[in-house]
């Protein structure tokens, strides 16, 4: 649907164009958005401008792990309680919150922003495979743990990586790949089996 | 008669990208659709039943529902999920660049059961030959035989003369060879030597048993992956993404 702009307010334009431009937010949806917050109280809409604000004013990449950070340091790094013998290696940001959430994880992370992926043209140096490499050097670190995601391109920035770091001396393990809690087995894939009954474990 | 709404095909994914929140949109290689796209819902979450099955070089039974516009994937089951080359950084790569070529050289909606069958024969040979450049210096000079960039190796594409055995030269703008005097021209090419042209001819006509039993020097075969490449990036006007990590990996391995 095609908004006749001279029929509507300048403002009221602007801003459906800017909302319509957000992933999964068509013309409807910002429409619908709009005319909300026309009608919302003016404290509430100040509160999300300033959000909006601050969210690139203050943040900016942690300089060590390149998870996003308010200062120099992300909240992890400088965390003193967490163990600084292990970088745990994820794709994106919102890798690290999905393994915070389960709260089994106590070192550090590695932040790669992408995955290697050849027929896309992303190579080694467009994401953040130097600086790892350049991290683990005259390091304590002792463990490296791959969670980059178990598709083919996460698959091949683990085994790249893999070849990488042992040179260095270090444990390097990546996260197991199997059967999905709660799914059920007559759907699982040949590799996702293949790799479940290779990684196979007692009962505890 | 209208076409079936849904429909069952074999297929080979060869390209994937993210379309919102958790699905894809497939491209695949079929036996009689030739190349089409689809859409998989849902396949990047972690409960989805079809993301195993269609994986980019995963050879699956497909099933699909037509729609307005792209078709949506209902169901899938592996063939062949190509494990040995997935487990194998180089062979990923590789078949990586193999799919990138299908991509590139194909149009949507064009039967090539030809193509289909070399590029599963060409998958299945990548994780069992020992020569792997071998092997993709095969599919690529067969590729181009397919889809008809034939280069004329026998006599030169200017005067027609038979080529003596000679250095001669290979000119990718004008699909095949130019014999010394014609390569003095100027157009762009570059020099092949006798044993290059005969393992190139031997490519383009034998068949994979006698040319597996070629013992290629490393120069040799840096020649014709050159040349081959050139030729290749002529015709689609633009470069091969994936070639660029093959180098790469060639450095750093």
């Amino acid at each position: 649907m095609e908004v006749n702009p001279s029929n509507t307010t300048d403002s009221v334009n602007r801003l459906m164009q800017e909302f319509a431009k957000l992933p999964g937010i068509g013309p409807k949806s910002a429409q619908r958005l709009t005319y909300y917050l026309l009608r919302t109280q003016k404290e509430q809409v100040m509160a999300l401008a300033e959000a909006i604000m601050s969210l690139k004013n203050s943040t900016r990449l942690c300089s060590c792990c390149y998870n996003i950070a308010d200062s120099e340091l992300c909240p992890i790094c400088r965390n003193d309680k967490r163990d600084k013998t292990s970088i745990c290696v994820v794709e994106q940001p919102q890798d690290i919150l999905a393994l915070e959430h389960s709260g089994i994880y106590k070192g550090l992370y590695h932040v790669l922003h992408g995955a290697i992926s050849p027929t896309d043209g992303i190579g080694i140096n467009d994401i953040k495979i130097e600086e790892l490499i350049g991290r683990l050097k005259d390091s304590e670190i002792s463990e490296v743990i791959l969670a980059t995601n178990p598709t083919l391109e996460g698959e091949q920035t683990a085994m790249y990586l893999n070849k990488m770091i042992i040179p260095l001396g270090i444990r390097v393990t990546r996260l197991a790949r199997g059967l999905p809690f709660g799914t059920e087995l007559e759907y699982a894939d040949d590799i996702t089996l293949t790799r479940a009954l290779e990684g196979r474990q007692e009962l505890k | 008669m209208s076409e079936p709404r849904d429909y069952k095909t074999e297929a080979i994914v060869i390209k994937k990208t993210r379309l919102g929140e958790a699905d894809r949109i497939l491209t695949l290689y079929t036996p009689h659709l030739g190349k089409i796209q689809a859409v998989a819902k849902g396949v990047r979450q972690p409960k989805s039943k079809m993301s195993g099955h269609l994986e980019l070089l995963t050879y699956s039974m497909v099933s699909l529902a037509r729609g307005k516009n792209l078709a949506t994937v209902t169901g899938s089951q592996t063939i062949n999920g190509f494990l040995g080359i997935k487990d194998d950084l180089e062979l990923t790569s590789y078949a990586l660049y193999i799919i990138e070529l299908v991509n590139q050289f194909t149009e949507d909606g064009i039967e090539d059961y030809p193509l289909f069958k070399m590029l599963v024969d060409v998958l299945e040979k990548l994780s069992t030959e020992k020569n792997r450049e071998l092997v993709l210096r095969y599919f690529e000079v067969q590729l181009l035989d397919n889809l008809g960039y034939r280069p004329q190796l026998k006599q030169c594409v200017s005067c027609r003369m038979r080529l003596k055995p000679l250095i001669n030269q290979f000119c990718p703008g004008a699909g095949g060879m130019l014999c010394p005097a014609c390569g003095k021209n100027g157009s762009f090419s570059y020099q092949l030597s006798v044993n290059g042209l005969k393992v190139f001819r031997l490519l383009q006509d034998g068949d994979y048993n006698t040319i597996s039993r070629l013992k290629m020097p490393k120069e040799l075969a840096m020649e014709l992956e050159r040349l081959i490449r050139a030729y290749i990036k002529y015709l689609l006007e633009k470069d091969i993404k994936s070639l660029a990590w093959l180098e790469t990996l060639k450095r750093c391995l």
